[in-house]
């Protein structure tokens, strides 16, 4: 398993490092790291094997985070492990870069202790690690009792809830959060639609609290209603639709829920932490409302010029509004000057970046944004023809899910009986929403 | 204020006197300085430097009620025992009385750290602190030491042995608490392999029930450590393996990856011996977890990747409905995007390969040149897996070569010569790919053009002219394009004897006499002597039927693939290669590598399939049917042989299985049928023509050696 972790910044200093096991040494490592990984653009792989010690690294904001193992490990579990690292720190420090790092070199190093044995993971849930790792620091004399406490949550079958919780108002938020995939090709044809789908919930609820979480889920529907008749399957798919359940492709569950349950009659039964967490995650792929329709033409006119008209639709009720629509489309790499109309928003080109910049603050549904633009290109020895990368698109949208999924309850059961009150709040952004041209 | 301190410690430059200072921090009258001090020591550990000569003063600070400032100690004492091993005696006495604590914090702390340090004296103590916490009331303290009991085991196995604390270990499989279990299971898998003869982890039925309910409720690193012994674990009673399954299956909706693949590889291996229709089930199952890791971090993705192409290898119907997924991003780093390649060409068939060819040609005009090469090639290998595929994917490479990017161009020749060897037809197309000539400047592709003049020499009118062109520079020539040109030039007289005549004397007395490759010099004496002894034979052997290649994709030899079936998500399956490969001490690992790779050449030579290793005593058999029977021998080759030989070269160059190649007695004569040291393997079957492959002995291999020698 692991034999140590160390962080790098980008100039290949050695931050932090901490050894799990006896079979390597340090310095010499991080010395083979700077100049294998750090120096060498080259590199093309996440994974370094060099003699019998591999590295596996991952780069977040200005830091390198490094695996190091000796033998054949469990390469998925390492990379999960590095991330849920960074995930850790940033909920530790807010940001989990060089700065945070130096600052709190010390804590991570409890952190490192806590999370790993031997170079085995242990507990990585952020809450239950505050509650005894902390900024301030836990006076022993006060924390015997407490200790106790912690550390039978820390390893309890509910690792993730204290039991003592109490509020005054027993409330549950619920978001739904659908990442849109597109790509789309010059002709206009769909070649990849999906939706991955995140619910994540804040619970402030009191004691132990079993939920029970019912989406409009095809498969549990179906269930429900055994009497449907069976058409043709084209005709079948069509009244699912209308009848307004979703196809889950794949679901994932926060380790709270009760996996067996689900894999058996497909129902969502947890004891949800404290606060807020990721319930599930879901993919879909059938009918996928597309929120925004791109159609863009774009000619190369002889060498030193390319004509540009972009025209974006906005697919979704006239109810509703699309925020900080951004669009990037880009430019050949010899621009030289950019001049741009657009019937609405903003349109800057961003030389650094090779694209222009379409930004639209508000997009009402239904209705329709037309941009021109004509770049003119200085002349290069090397005529190199252009990739003509794809056209990409980011927006959010609330109140609007593509897969079409719906939270048709959440039913949450405790000893004591109390009433509580759950919200529900959807919305849809852009994934890799790329279109060609 | 604090923050300010420490960042100070940072700047590289050592001060003078810094250890001083820190020592009198250490020993300050005030808690709150020496707690500073103990920061700033472990700063400058941080940075490398050797603050070990504080290691007295801070053996003072250890006993201490404050939790954040003794496991700062205990960090500098993991990291610097060794060089003070007698002062370490000082801090027994300290994590004795730790692991009495009430605080089951401190107790844990006091032997998670004693367990790191690597001291004999200190191990002898940890003993008895040892065998107190593995019976801990606290199941925090209790998964803590059943981990020690593995470094103990490291340290000292004997003495881990005598105290029994492996048959404790057992016990606690048992545990009421999930996560205790998990950690026994770990420390006991990693003594299993550390010395497989302490039988520390044999799984017996009651076992696997324990293990079974644990998983369910210990955290997700727990839950990846019973599946993998689950999957290690050998039942040969199929009710059990259905129950494995069955239990493991809800696992393919946890939200860590490496639960989700470490399930997969349970029900895989289990599901070999359960009944055909529940295993059909389970794989549907899988599919959609598999493509769901698809859009995790590009790190697990491409872990992930590998993984799915293993799979694929083995039951390549999986995930036919899915190739979509695989489509690449255009911000997929570049590593996903091969990956992605590959699997995309793995799964398609006569129903999605449009979408795929579609798409292929939009990668083929992207930027990065690596990228680009590999989607002409891919046009190729799905031109090669499905016949139907063949002429639209001709129809994109002309396109493509149409474009007149150089490297698109060159890529391009080389596919299409393989289409040309798996497909007849196409002829049509040559005048086009003679127009590039002026374009190709990489041997591969050079030596592909020359392969395709010299084949369809009686269709080329000018097949002549175009040889001319390359001999004139012959002597400037890579060997492979040398050797590529030799062949084609007697192909080319053979079929057109009138014409040819001066050009073939002209290359042969080139070979022959001014040039220092003996390869070279070798193949154009056997020419040579064949066609001055009688040319019908000649033609027998050089213009004989090849049987037609099936397959240009990079596949694992099968034992191979099981090996790494049962590795999945570990490092061996992210390279392909067992783990022997890559761990082990220097020339242990090469020689167990070498040893493997005889075994698997015996094993294939049994076998009579061509396997990589085995082609090359291959293609000395059937020389000796061909000379000997003087009749243009009969195809007895099974189609694997090819399929080995062009797409399974390049894979033999990268795998563990190239040292015995060179190990091979016939090497020196091989050189006269292959095509050297060809670098680029795809095209090392260019040099065979003629010659037909088929399965052979290695006893066989040495008489036919000494045949071949008495020709001459």
């Amino acid at each position: 398993m692991l034999s140590g972790i160390l962080l790098f910044n980008q100039k290949g200093e050695n931050l932090i490092f901490r050894q799990f096991r006896n079979d390597c040494r340090g310095h010499r490592l991080s010395d083979v790291f700077r100049i294998q990984v750090i120096s060498n653009a080259q590199v093309r792989s996440p994974i370094l094997t060099l003699g019998s010690t591999t590295f596996s690294h991952v780069k977040h904001e200005n830091i390198y985070i490094v695996g190091v193992t000796k033998s054949n490990a469990n390469a998925a579990l390492v990379f999960e492990f590095l991330y849920r690292l960074i995930a850790l720190g940033k909920s530790y420090f807010g940001k989990f870069d060089e700065e945070a790092v130096k600052n709190n070199f010390v804590l991570i190093y409890e952190l490192l202790d806590e999370i790993l044995d031997f170079g085995y993971p242990q507990n990585t849930e952020t809450d239950t690690l505050k509650m005894y790792i902390t900024t301030e620091g836990v006076k022993s004399e006060r924390a015997i009792e407490d200790s106790s406490r912690i550390t039978m949550q820390a390893t309890g079958a509910l690792s993730w809830r204290r039991a003592d919780v109490k509020y005054r108002r027993n409330e549950a938020f619920v978001d739904v959060i659908e990442d849109v995939n597109l790509l789309m090709s010059a002709q206009g044809t769909v070649l990849r639609a999906d939706v991955n789908g995140q619910i994540v919930m804040r619970a402030y609820l009191s004691g132990v609290p079993e939920c029970k979480f019912g989406l409009n889920d095809r498969l549990l529907l179906d269930g429900d209603g055994l009497t449907r008749p069976s058409g043709n399957k084209g005709g079948q798919k069509a009244t699912r639709a209308a009848a307004g359940s979703v196809t889950l492709e794949d679901c994932q569950f926060h380790q709270c829920v009760k996996l067996g349950k689900f894999d058996t009659d497909r129902i969502i039964n947890f004891v949800p932490p404290d606060g807020e967490f990721e319930l599930m995650r879901y993919r879909a792929t059938e009918n996928v409302n597309l929120p925004f329709r791109v159609h863009a033409i774009v000619n190369e006119i002889g060498k030193t010029k390319v004509e540009y008209q972009v025209a974006i639709r906005a697919n979704y009720g006239a109810k509703l509004f699309a925020t900080n629509v951004i669009i990037r489309i880009p430019t050949p790499l010899n621009t030289a000057n950019i001049s741009t109309r657009t019937s609405q928003g903003k349109a800057k080109y961003e030389p650094s970046e090779n694209y222009i910049v379409w930004k639209i603050a508000r997009f009402t549904g239904q209705s329709e944004y037309v941009l021109s633009a004509d770049a003119t290109l200085t002349s290069m020895t090397n005529q190199k023809a252009w990739s003509r990368p794809p056209l990409n698109l980011s927006f959010s949208l609330l109140m609007f899910t593509s897969s079409g999924l719906l939270v048709r309850y959440l039913k949450v059961f405790e000893k004591s009986n109390y009433s509580s009150v759950k919200w529900v709040r959807y919305m849809t952004r852009a994934g890799s929403y790329e279109i060609r041209f | 204020m604090a923050a300010n301190r420490i960042r100070n410690m940072f700047p590289v430059t050592p001060r003078k006197g810094e250890t001083f200072e820190l020592r009198t921090g250490l020993n300050s009258q005030f808690a709150h300085e020496r707690k500073e001090a103990i920061r700033s020591t472990i700063a400058a550990m941080t940075l490398g430097k050797d603050v070990s000569a504080l290691f007295p003063d801070l053996l003072k600070n250890m006993a201490t009620s404050d939790l954040d400032q003794k496991k700062l100690v205990y960090l500098y004492l993991m990291n610097y025992a060794k060089t003070h091993p007698d002062l370490c005696i000082l801090a027994v006495n300290t994590f004795v009385q730790d692991s009495e604590d009430p605080n089951p914090l401190i107790r844990a702390l006091a032997i998670r750290t004693m367990g790191c340090i690597r001291v004999d004296k200190i191990v002898e103590y940890l003993e008895e602190p040892l065998r107190k916490t593995l019976k801990d009331e606290s199941p925090y303290v209790r998964k803590t030491a059943a981990i020690c009991v593995a470094k103990l085991f490291n340290l000292n196995p004997s003495l881990c042995l005598e105290n029994g604390f492996l048959d404790t270990l057992k016990e606690m499989i048992g545990d009421s608490n999930p996560m205790v279990v998990a950690n026994s299971v770990t420390a006991l898998a990693e003594i299993q392999e550390a010395s497989p003869e302490t039988g520390a982890l044999l799984v017996t039925p009651n076992i696997l029930k324990k293990l079974l309910m644990a998983l369910n409720e210990c955290t997700e690193w727990g839950r990846v450590t019973i599946l993998t012994t689950l999957a290690e674990y050998k039942t040969t009673d199929v009710k059990e393996a259905e129950h494995i399954c069955e239990r493991v299956v809800p696992q393919f909706q946890h939200v860590n990856p490496s639960v989700v693949l470490a399930a997969v590889k349970a029900v895989f291996i289990h599901m070999r011996i359960i009944g055909h229709d529940l295993a059909k089930q389970y794989t549907r199952k899988m599919a959609p977890p598999l493509v769901t890791l698809v859009s995790s971090a590009p790190e697990v993705q491409y872990v992930a990747l590998r993984n799915i192409n293993l799979l694929l290898q083995k039951q390549p119907e999986i995930l036919a409905k899915e190739m979509r997924v695989f489509f690449c991003k255009y911000n997929d780093p570049p590593y996903v995007k091969l990956e992605k390649l590959e699997i995309m060409i793995r799964i398609a068939n006569e129903k999605n390969y449009e979408q795929l060819l579609m798409e292929l040609k939009e990668y083929a005009l992207e930027v990065d040149m690596d990228f680009v090469r590999r989607a002409v090639r891919a046009i190729g290998q799905c031109a090669i897996k499905i016949e139907s595929a063949c002429e639209k994917c001709v129809n994109v490479l002309l396109e493509l070569i149409n474009t007149k990017v150089n490297y698109v161009v060159q890529e391009a020749i080389v596919v299409i010569k393989d289409i040309f060897r798996r497909y007849d037809g196409y002829e049509g197309i040559i005048p086009t790919l003679c127009k590039c000539l002026d374009e190709l400047d990489e041997p591969n592709a050079r030596g592909s053009l020359i392969w395709i003049v010299g084949e369809y020499a009686e269709k080329i009118s000018n097949a002549g002219e175009i040889l001319e062109t390359f001999i004139d520079g012959f002597k400037d020539e890579y060997t492979q394009v040398q050797l590529q040109l030799l062949t084609a030039t007697v192909k080319l007289f053979l079929k057109k004897p009138e014409t040819a005549q001066g050009l073939v004397q002209k290359v042969l007395q080139c070979a022959t006499t001014e040039c220092d490759n003996p390869d070279l010099r070798d193949r154009a004496y056997v020419y040579w002597r064949l066609l001055s002894s009688d040319p019908q034979i000649a033609k027998n052997i050089v213009l004989s039927d090849k049987p037609p290649i099936t397959s240009t994709m990079q596949s694992l030899s099968p034992g191979l693939l099981e090996q790494l079936l049962g590795e999945i998500s570990t490092l061996a399956s992210v390279y392909h290669k067992p783990p022997e490969t890559f761990i082990g001490q220097g020339r242990f690992g090469a020689d167990a590598v070498q040893k493997r790779a005889i075994e698997e050449q015996q094993q294939s030579a049994r076998e009579s399939t061509a396997q990589a290793a085995g082609v090359k005593g291959a293609n000395a058999e059937n020389l000796l049917d061909i000379d000997f029977d003087g009749a243009a021998p009969a195809s007895a080759s099974p189609p694997t042989a090819l399929d080995t030989m062009s797409g399974g070269t390049p894979a033999r160059v990268a795998s563990p299985l190239s040292p015995t190649s060179g190990s091979n007695n016939l090497d020196d004569l091989l050189g006269v049928f292959d095509s050297g040291p060809a670098p680029a393997g795809n095209n090392l079957v260019t040099g065979f023509e003629g010659l037909n492959f088929g399965g052979s002995l290695p006893q066989q291999q040495k008489r036919s050696n000494e045949d071949i020698l008495s020709l001459f």
